[in-house]
Order: structure tokens, then sequence, then C-alpha cells
């Protein structure tokens, strides 16, 4: 690795770190801009209720002073405060819990993604202009172009309302299956079309056709010489599926009615839990950041033809 | 008579006025087309771009013209007579079939305007909630694409042409902009614009668009004008440096022609593609938030709510979540693949 390499990583993580402040700075001001704040609710509660409950929550302090209480409290120690409509748990905890489910379901779903899209992409390449590439690219077409919440939805209308195949409740066992197959739907087509060009690209390239000349049986040269360079642009998909994969699984979880993350996040935005809301944004932020900049700084490494900016 | 190089003998054959056929050689056959009609051409020759321009032309035409003719409003209760109590039998109509009232119309030989996709749970005609729905679909992804090329052009151009230490700290800020999980942040501010924007604009000409829809176009005026901004920019850095626009300056061109016939024809195919790609998006976007319930203002639907609200009945009525999807996955895939055309037939550099 050389110094550039260094160089370029170096200023990649700072660009992260940066981003994770703005992301942290951006969700503490405007939480705190919206008027009423977050003890009017329901009921009426008396003046000095609510001021006994901003005590408590330390919102008498000024703002300034609240804002680097919370930003020291997330550097040092990961803490996000206490939830408050959730009485006596901790938001990291709520987000710990819901993160269990939602990182199974997230996890698979990418791998299912991966693996399917690269093996459909190199068929379609493959098999390029034949019916099998008409079909694929036709489907993955049409699988871009629908919403998350759409997908799901007809999926669960027809293996849930209709065909009774699975449960549609996303706690019980069997009831992760749709929604893996609707989060991993967008990012499986995607992929398949980016292996699909790439591996096209590659196959027409000079050493492919030097390996042939000299011999090199037609799987060899696919698994040995073409695949491992048309995979290259698919790590930049990383970040990307890993931030479609988040945002999808808000919706999703809440189709399917997954006990996750996501479904939180939609909880505590109808009920105005402050805390709540900015804790899960900022730790989804921080993995959809982290993920960018991992898949970037991979991008670079593995291809050394790639220049550094 | 063997030609010395270096005499100035000139051939006289050279020199005799052309026959008539040769004349005919040189007649121009084809009339030179301009670079919007060469444009023009090779789209419509595009089978795939020219089916869906159609069919955003209709589905467009119709979200506009139907609801001037359709007896029924979109948040008109069916079931509802002012002093009568409520008629439930207009709730949850199947398409083709008729509440109480309209049946006993039927039964004396009126004609009564069919309910194509039948109602809703409060008794709402359902075909004109969902021409409804598009109509505001449509209508966020265009506006909202504006808005996006306005800004983008406006940060874009003064970056690209003032350069230097603005340029650079401009580049920083779209850098980190860029970085943000843009999802994340429009859901966030739209929880918040909502509830910060509803007491400001009551009583004003935006209450009628609904505090939801302005904070989704300030939500995209914030967070999506970065590529635009970097695409012009770019373009603007890239096209001042080019040999052409040199010689158009050496050849005494004014920079008034430079602009009008080199700079801009160059650079308004990228950019109208591009926000021509960006119309999906933001419809994309606003279904996404309407589907979560912070999207349009009810009693207003967008296919997003529409078919968030179908979710509700899902077991018993299929339909009314199938119907705004179909609508929504048309539109989509059929601005998609329009762009895809117009980039294909509009982007000089593609053609090279």
């Amino acid at each position: 690795m050389n110094s550039k390499n260094v160089l370029y990583i170096l200023k990649r993580i700072g660009l992260a770190l940066l981003t994770v402040w703005v992301v942290i700075t951006v969700t503490f001001f405007v939480m705190h801009a919206v008027p009423g704040g977050p003890f009017l609710g329901e009921k009426a509660i008396s003046a000095s209720a609510i001021k006994a409950l901003e005590t408590k929550y330390g919102m008498d302090k000024p703002l300034m002073t609240q804002y680097f209480t919370y930003l020291k409290d997330i550097v040092t120690r990961f803490d996000f405060g206490p939830s408050i409509k959730q009485r006596g748990r901790m938001v990291i905890d709520v987000i710990g819990d819901g993160m269990k489910t939602s990182a199974k379901l997230g996890l698979v779903a990418a791998f299912v993604a991966l693996i399917i899209g690269v093996v459909l992409g190199a068929i379609a390449a493959l098999r390029r202009n034949r019916i099998i590439d008409k079909v694929i690219m036709v489907l993955t077409t049409a699988f871009v172009s629908m919403p998350s919440f759409i997908m799901g939805a007809l999926l669960l209308i027809v293996f849930v309302v209709k065909l009774r195949w699975f449960p549609g409740n996303g706690a019980t066992s069997g009831g992760l299956v749709l929604p893996i197959i609707t989060l991993s739907l967008y990012p499986m087509a995607y992929i398949t079309r980016l292996t699909r060009s790439s591996m096209l690209d590659v196959l027409g390239q000079d050493y492919i056709r030097t390996a042939r000349a000299k011999g090199v049986s037609k799987w060899k040269i696919i698994f040995g010489h073409a695949m491992k360079n048309s995979l290259i642009p698919v790590i930049t998909y990383f970040g990307p599926m890993i931030a479609y994969i988040v945002t999808g699984s808000i919706v999703v979880e809440q189709i399917f009615a997954v006990p996750g993350i996501g479904r939180a996040f939609v909880q505590c935005i109808i009920n105005r839990d402050y805390p709540m809301i900015m804790g899960t944004t900022i730790i989804l932020a921080i993995l959809i950041v982290v993920m960018n900049m991992v898949s970037d700084i991979l991008y670079k490494v593995v291809d050394p033809r790639i220049k550094f900016d | 008579m063997k030609k010395n190089p270096f005499s100035l003998q000139v051939k006289l054959d050279d020199f005799i006025p052309a026959s008539a056929d040769e004349k005919a050689y040189m007649v121009q056959m084809r009339p030179s087309t301009t670079f919007f009609r060469d444009g023009v051409k090779r789209l419509v020759k595009n089978k795939v771009a020219l089916v869906s321009f159609i069919i955003i032309v209709v589905i467009t035409l119709s979200a506009i013209l139907i609801p001037i003719f359709w007896p029924y409003g979109y948040e008109q209760m069916l079931g509802v007579t002012p002093g009568r109590p409520v008629d439930s039998s207009y709730n949850n109509l199947a398409p083709m079939h008729y509440g109480r009232t309209e049946q006993a119309k039927i039964d004396a030989g009126e004609k009564v305007f069919p309910h194509l996709f039948g109602t809703d749970s409060s008794g709402r005609d359902y075909f004109i909630r969902i021409v409804y729905g598009t109509r505001i679909s449509l209508a966020v992804g265009f506006f909202a694409s504006i808005i996006v090329l306005m800004i983008g052009i406006l940060v874009g151009s003064v970056a690209g042409y003032i350069g230097g230490k603005v340029d650079l700290i401009i580049m920083r800020i779209v850098d980190i902009i860029y970085s943000l999980p843009d999802m994340l942040m429009v859901i966030l501010l739209a929880a918040v614009l909502r509830q910060t924007l509803t007491p400001l604009i009551a009583g004003t000409v935006l209450e009628k668009i609904g505090s939801n829809i302005i904070s989704l176009f300030i939500v995209f005026g914030l967070l999506y004008w970065v590529s635009m901004s970097r695409l012009i920019r770019g373009q603007i850095l890239s096209l001042r440096e080019q040999e052409y626009v040199l010689a158009a300056q050496a050849t005494g061109a004014k920079s008034g022609w430079i602009i009008r016939k080199h700079l801009i024809p160059n650079c308004i195919s990228v950019v109208i593609i591009s926000t021509a790609l960006q119309i999906p998006n933001a419809i994309f976007t606003e279904s996404y938030l309407s589907f979560l319930g912070l999207g349009v203002n009810a009693p207003m639907p967008s296919l997003g709510s529409l078919a968030s609200d179908a979710l509700n009945g899902i077991s018993s009525y299929p339909f009314r979540l199938v119907i705004p999807a179909i609508v929504i996955s048309l539109i989509v895939l059929s601005l998609n693949l329009f762009g895809d055309g117009l980039r294909d037939a509009f982007d000089p550099k593609l053609n090279a």
C-alpha cells in the first residue's frame, strides 16, 4: 500500500466523520426547532409538570449546552439519552432490540441480492441477445422501477392473502421470508444489470482473447479471468445497497409487521418521541455513511487502475 | 509532355465550366438538419422511448382532463347527503356496483354514471381518487424537479464561473450533502417541517397545497440540488476549455454567439435529460413519504397514500392496492425509459 492510498483512505475517513457530525448537528437542531416541544401531547399537562419534565431531561439548560452534552455522550459513551415515550428505557436499548431483527433481515436480503444478482448478470452476459438475456433484462427493468412498498404490498396480496403460503406477521417463524424477498429484489435487479454490463465489457478485452487463444477452458475463463474483474463495479454498489435496504426496511417492516428498527422509527415519528427519532436517524445514518466509505475505499484499493483524486 | 513539378503550367481542363451532370452531382440531396430535428428523428426511431412517451402523455392528459367531466369529486362522500343519515350502502362498493339510492334510480329507468373502480371505505368514488392521486404525484414530481433544476443551475454556474475559493467551498458543501443519507434526512425534515409549517401557512394560498407537499418541496430544494449543480459545474468547466470554443474565438466570434451556438446547445441536452430522470425519482420519494403518512394532507389523495390506505383492507379489497401500484410503476417505468431514450437521442457526446 503506497502513501497515496493511505492519504486517500484518511481523506475518505475524514469526510465520513464530518458527514456523521453534520447529521448529528442537523438532527439535533432540527428536532429542537419544532414548536411545542415533545411534552405537548394529547393530554394537557400543567406548566409546572412540563417544567419538572424539562428539568428531568435536561431541557431547561441553554440549547448550546444541551447540544454539547448530547454530542459528548454520543462520542464518549455512544449514549443517546432516555426515550421519552417508553418510560425507563434508553434509546440505545430500544434501537438494539430492533436492530437484532433488522440486521438479520437486511444482511440476508443483501446476501441474496448479491448472489442471485451476480449469477443472473453473468448468465445474461454470456447469453447476450438470446431469449434468457432478454427475459432477465425485462424483469430487472420492471423490478428497478417498482417502489419497495408497492412490491411488498403486491407480494402480501399474492402470498399471504390469496395463497396463504406465509404468515402476514413478521414476528412469527417464516414471517421474514417475504420481507427478505421484497428488500432484495431491487438491489438484485440492479446488481444483475451492473454485472451484465461490466461482464460484457470484460469479455471484450484483449486478455480474454489471449486466454481463449492459448486454449484455456471456457469455464476457467469465466470464473478465473472474467468474473474477478467484472465484480469490481459491483463493489461500488455496496454502499448504496445498504442505504436502500435501510430505508426500504422502514416501509417493508411496516407492511409485514416485522418488529425491527424501521417499524420503531415510524412509531417514534408518530409518537413524537424526539430522543428516539434523533437516535435512530443518527445510528442509521452512521451505518449508511460507514458502508459508503468502506465501499469507496475497497473500490479504489482493489483496482489499481483507478486514479486517486 | 512531361510535367515539371516546379513549372507554373496549368491544366486548362480544370477551368472548363461544369456540365449539367456535374452540377447535378453537387446539388445537396438532403436539406441540412438542425441538432434538435436530428435528435427528434432519433427519438422517434426508438420504439421503447416513443411508447413510453405516449403512455406519459396519455396518463398526464387523463389526469388533467378527466376531473373536468367526471360527475364525482375526489372528496365527495357519496353516502352523505346533508340533513339525512349517512347511507352506508355507498361504502366499499365493488367495481361497477351502485349504492342504494342509485340502484333505485336505475330501476326507475334513469342513467347513473358507473363507479368504475367502486368506492373506498368512506364512500368516495375510487376512480376519481386514482386520477387525482396521479395528478398530485405528477405535479409533485414535475415541480420538485424544476426546483432542483433552478437551484442546481444557480449554484453550479456560480461555482463553475467564479472558480477558486468559492468553487472549493461550494464543492465541499456539495460533497457533504451528497454523502448524507438522503432518505433518512427526507423523513426527518418532512416529519419536522410538517409541524412547523402548519401554523405558519394557515390562512394563505399555500394552505390549499398543504404543509406536507410544501415541506416535500423544501426538502427537495435542500437536498437534491447537489447532483444537478455538480453536473452543471462540470459542464461549464469542460465546455469553457473545449477546442471548438477556442477555434470560434480565434475566428472572431463574439461571446454572445459562442454562448448561443456552442455552450447552450451542448449543455442544455444534458440538463434536460437529468431533469427528466429526476421526475420519477421525485414521484418515488413522494409516494414513499405518503406511504409513511408524511406525504399529502388528507383528504387529498396521492398514489402513495392511496396504496397506504389500501393496506388496511387488503384481504377484502386487494384491487385498491393493485391499481395505484400499477399506475405508479407505469409512470416511473415509462419516465425512466423515456429519459433513457432522450439521453440516447440528444446527448451529443454519446454519438461521437
